[in-house]
C-alpha cells in the first residue's frame, strides 16, 4: 500500500506541492491564510482549465501549441462582442464555438491530412494570433469599453468564491466524468496507448484526435473570455507564451508526452504547482523576471523524473521510430 | 506525434527514371520556379526591387535564419527537433551583451556567444542523446529555461553600446553589396551540403531519421550522432546570435523571437520531411530564398510585420498540406 503510494505520480507531486507551500508558509505565514489560498486558486484557474484541454490532446499523442493564440483571439472577439451590446451568455455561448472551431481546424488537418500536430498549432499559433491583429489593426481594448457586467462576471463571489473559480471546478468535475465514463474519454487513451490497438478495437484515430483538439479549443475559448474579462483588456500578445506553461503543467502532472497516461487529478495538481510557484514569488521578493526559467527548469525536471519513474532505459521515446521499425 | 500510420505497399520500377527527369520533377525544382515566380513578381510589382543594394539588404531577412535552418535540417531529418533556437540565440546575445558591460573585446564576444550556442547545444544533446528524453519536450522546456535566464539578467532593460567594430558581423560588407551575413550563408550552404550529402555522417543522420532502431542494430552510434546534431544546431544558433546582436546593435531578451516557427518553416518548405529520414540542403537554400524574397516583397508593399507571420504560419502548413491533398485526390 505504502510503497505503491509512493510510486503514484500524484503522491509524489501532492507531497512536492505540499512542501513547496509548507517553505513558503515557513517564512510567509500570510500565504498560507485560505482566503490567500483561494486567490491562488482563482489566479491559477486559467492554467487548469486549459491544461485539462492540453491533456486530452497529449493523451492522443498530439500536441497544441495554438492554445494561448486561440485564447487571445476568442478574447478579443469576447471584448468586441461586448462592445456590440451582445447579452454575457451570447457572448460566452460564442467563444466557446468560436474556440471549438478554431481548436477544429488543428483538429482536421491532423485527421484528414495526417499533418504532426506539432507542425500545425505552430502555424495555427501565428495565424491565430496575426487573425487578432486583422481584427483590431493591433489597437487594444480597454477596461473603460468593456460593460461592468462583463467584467464583473468572473469575479462575482459565490458561497465566498469567484464564479471564475467555481467554472474552473467545473471544468474539472465535467472533464474527470467525461475522462473517465465516457466512451471518448477511454478512447483517448486507447488512440495514445497503442495505436495498432486501438483501430482494431474499432477506435477512429483521425477523429479522436479531432475531438481532443475541439475540446482542448472550446476550453481555449471559454478561459478566452475569463482572461480579458478579468484583467480587463484585450490586445494581440494577451496570455503570450502561455501554450509553455499549459503544456509544463501538463508534464509536471505526469501526463505522457507519448501519449496513452495521465490523470485528471495529475494535470490540475501540475497546473497548481506552477500556480503557487508564480504567486510565491512576489511573495518571497523574487523578480518575476524568474517565472519563465523557473517554468522551464521545472518541465525538464520533471520529464527526466517521468522518464525514469517508467523505467524502461534506453528505450526509443519517439514512438514514430518504433512504429517505421 | 500523429499516429503510426497503416504501411502501404510500395511500388518499386523496373527501371528507375533518368536523373535529368527526376531532377526536373523533385521539390526543388519545384521551388526554383517558385522563387522565379516570386522574383518576377515582385520586380514588376515594385520598381525599387531590382536595385542591388535593395536585394543586398532583403538578404538579412533570410541569413540569420538560414543558418539555423541548415543545422536544423539536418536535425529533422535525423528525426529530432530543436523548438529552443531563438532562445539559445537570445541567451547568447545576453552573454555577449554582459562581456561587453565588462570590457571584453570584440573576438570574445564573438568566441562567447559562439560558445553559449555550443554549451546550449551540448545540453540539449546531453538531455535528448544521454538521458533518452523526447526532443520535443525538452526543447520547450529549454526554450523557457534559456531564455528564462535572459529575462532574469536583464528584466526588462536591455544592452546596448557594442563597440563599433563589432558591427561589422550583421552590418559590414565583404566585397561591393555582399554582405558578411551573405557571404557566411553561402558558405555554410557549401559546408552543410558538403557535410550532409557528401559525409559518412551525412549518411548516418539518413539512416537514423529512416530507421533509428535498425541503425542501432547496424552499429550505429546513434546518440553520439543525435548528439552532435544538437551541439551544431547550438553552435549555428550561437553564430546567428552573433550576426543578430551585430546588426541590431542591441540585446533584449525578446529578441530573436518566432525564429524558431521561421526555420522549422524554412526546412520543411525546402522539402525536408518533418517525421525524418528525407530533404536536401540545397531544397533549404532556395527555400530561404524565398522565403527572404516574400518577406522582403511584402515589406515593399507595406505589409506589417504580424501579416506576414500569417503568411510564413500559413505557408508552413500550405507546403505540408497541399502535397498530401493532391495525393488524397488522386486516390
Amino acid at each position: 500500500m505504502l510503497s505503491s503510494l509512493l510510486k503514484s505520480r500524484e503522491a509524489v507531486l501532492a507531497f512536492a506541492i505540499l512542501v513547496l507551500v509548507a517553505l513558503i508558509a515557513l517564512r510567509f505565514p500570510a500565504f498560507v491564510a485560505p482566503s490567500n489560498l483561494a486567490a491562488v486558486f482563482t489566479d491559477t484557474s486559467p492554467l487548469i482549465i486549459l491544461a485539462l484541454g492540453q491533456m486530452a490532446v497529449i493523451l492522443t499523442k498530439c500536441i497544441d501549441l495554438s492554445v494561448a493564440a486561440n485564447l487571445a483571439l476568442c478574447g478579443m472577439v469576447a471584448a468586441m462582442l461586448n462592445g456590440m451590446g451582445v447579452p454575457l451568455p451570447a457572448i460566452l455561448l460564442a467563444v466557446i464555438v468560436l474556440g471549438a472551431a478554431l481548436g477544429a481546424v488543428n483538429g482536421l488537418l491532423v485527421w484528414t491530412l495526417n499533418i504532426p500536430s506539432i507542425v500545425v498549432t505552430l502555424g495555427t499559433m501565428t495565424i491565430f494570433r496575426g487573425i487578432i491583429f486583422l481584427l483590431t489593426d493591433g489597437k487594444w481594448i480597454n477596461a473603460h469599453q468593456m460593460s461592468a457586467g462583463f467584467k464583473a462576471f468572473p469575479r462575482a463571489a459565490f458561497l465566498g468564491l469567484p464564479v471564475m473559480a467555481w467554472i474552473a471546478l467545473a471544468v474539472v468535475g465535467c472533464f474527470a466524468l467525461f475522462i473517465a465514463r465516457t466512451p471518448l474519454g477511454r478512447a483517448l487513451f486507447a488512440v495514445g496507448g497503442n495505436p495498432h490497438a486501438a483501430v482494431y478495437t474499432g477506435i477512429h484515430i483521425g477523429k479522436t484526435q479531432f475531438a481532443a483538439f475541439v475540446i482542448s479549443g472550446a476550453l481555449a475559448g471559454l478561459t478566452g473570455y475569463l482572461w480579458v474579462a478579468r484583467y480587463a483588456v484585450a490586445y494581440v500578445d494577451i496570455a503570450g507564451g502561455f501554450e509553455l506553461d499549459v503544456v509544463a503543467a501538463c508534464v509536471i502532472g505526469g501526463i505522457a508526452i507519448a501519449g496513452g497516461a495521465g490523470s485528471v487529478a495529475g494535470a490540475v495538481m501540475g497546473a497548481l504547482f506552477l500556480g503557487i510557484i508564480k504567486n510565491a514569488l512576489p511573495v518571497v521578493g523574487i523578480s518575476p523576471f524568474w517565472q519563465l526559467a523557473i517554468s522551464g527548469s521545472t518541465i525538464l525536471i520533471a520529464i527526466a523524473v517521468n522518464a525514469r519513474s517508467q523505467g524502461k532505459k534506453g528505450r526509443i521515446i519517439l514512438k514514430q521510430a518504433e512504429h517505421r521499425a | 506525434m500523429t499516429a503510426a500510420s497503416q504501411p502501404t505497399p510500395r511500388h518499386i520500377p523496373d527501371r528507375l527514371k533518368s536523373r535529368l527527369s527526376r531532377t526536373l520533377k523533385s521539390w526543388e525544382a519545384l521551388l526554383l520556379v517558385v522563387a522565379a515566380a516570386i522574383f518576377v513578381a515582385n520586380a514588376l510589382a515594385s520598381p525599387y526591387f531590382l536595385d542591388p543594394w535593395n536585394l543586398s539588404d532583403a538578404s538579412f531577412n533570410f541569413t540569420e535564419k538560414a543558418l539555423i535552418a541548415f543545422a536544423m535540417a539536418m536535425l529533422i531529418i535525423a528525426g529530432e527537433i530543436d523548438l529552443s533556437v531563438a532562445a539559445i540565440i537570445a541567451l547568447a546575445s545576453t552573454v555577449m551583451g554582459s562581456a561587453m558591460v565588462a570590457g571584453a573585446p570584440v573576438w570574445a564576444l564573438v568566441g562567447l556567444g559562439i560558445g553559449t550556442g555550443l554549451a546550449c547545444g551540448a545540453f540539449n544533446g546531453l538531455l535528448v542523446a544521454g538521458f533518452g528524453l523526447p526532443s520535443i519536450v525538452v526543447t520547450i522546456g529549454t526554450m523557457s529555461l534559456f531564455r528564462g535566464i535572459s529575462y532574469i539578467v536583464l528584466g526588462d532593460g536591455a544592452f546596448t553600446g557594442y563597440p563599433p567594430e563589432f558591427g561589422w558581423f550583421g552590418q559590414g560588407y565583404v566585397w561591393w553589396v555582399f554582405s558578411f551575413e551573405l557571404a557566411l550563408f553561402a558558405v555554410m550552404a557549401v559546408v552543410f551540403g558538403v557535410l550532409l550529402h557528401r559525409t559518412n555522417f551525412g549518411r548516418l543522420v539518413y539512416v537514423i531519421g529512416n530507421n533509428a532502431t535498425a541503425a542501432r542494430f547496424s552499429g550505429v552510434r546513434v546518440d553520439r550522432v543525435r548528439f552532435i546534431l544538437f551541439l551544431l544546431t547550438g553552435v549555428m544558433s550561437g553564430v546567428a546570435s552573433v550576426c543578430l546582436t551585430s546588426r541590431l546593435g542591441s540585446t533584449r531578451p525578446s529578441i530573436a523571437t518566432g525564429f524558431e516557427l521561421e526555420a522549422v518553416t524554412m526546412v520543411v518548405l525546402g522539402g525536408v520531411s518533418i517525421l525524418g529520414g528525407s530533404g536536401s540542403i540545397p531544397g533549404v537554400v532556395i527555400a530561404a530564398l524565398v522565403m527572404g524574397l516574400v518577406t522582403f516583397g511584402l515589406g515593399l508593399l507595406n505589409v506589417p510585420g504580424i501579416v506576414m507571420s500569417i503568411i510564413v504560419g500559413g505557408l508552413l502548413i500550405g507546403v505540408i498540406a497541399l502535397p498530401r491533398l493532391w495525393a488524397m485526390m488522386r486516390k
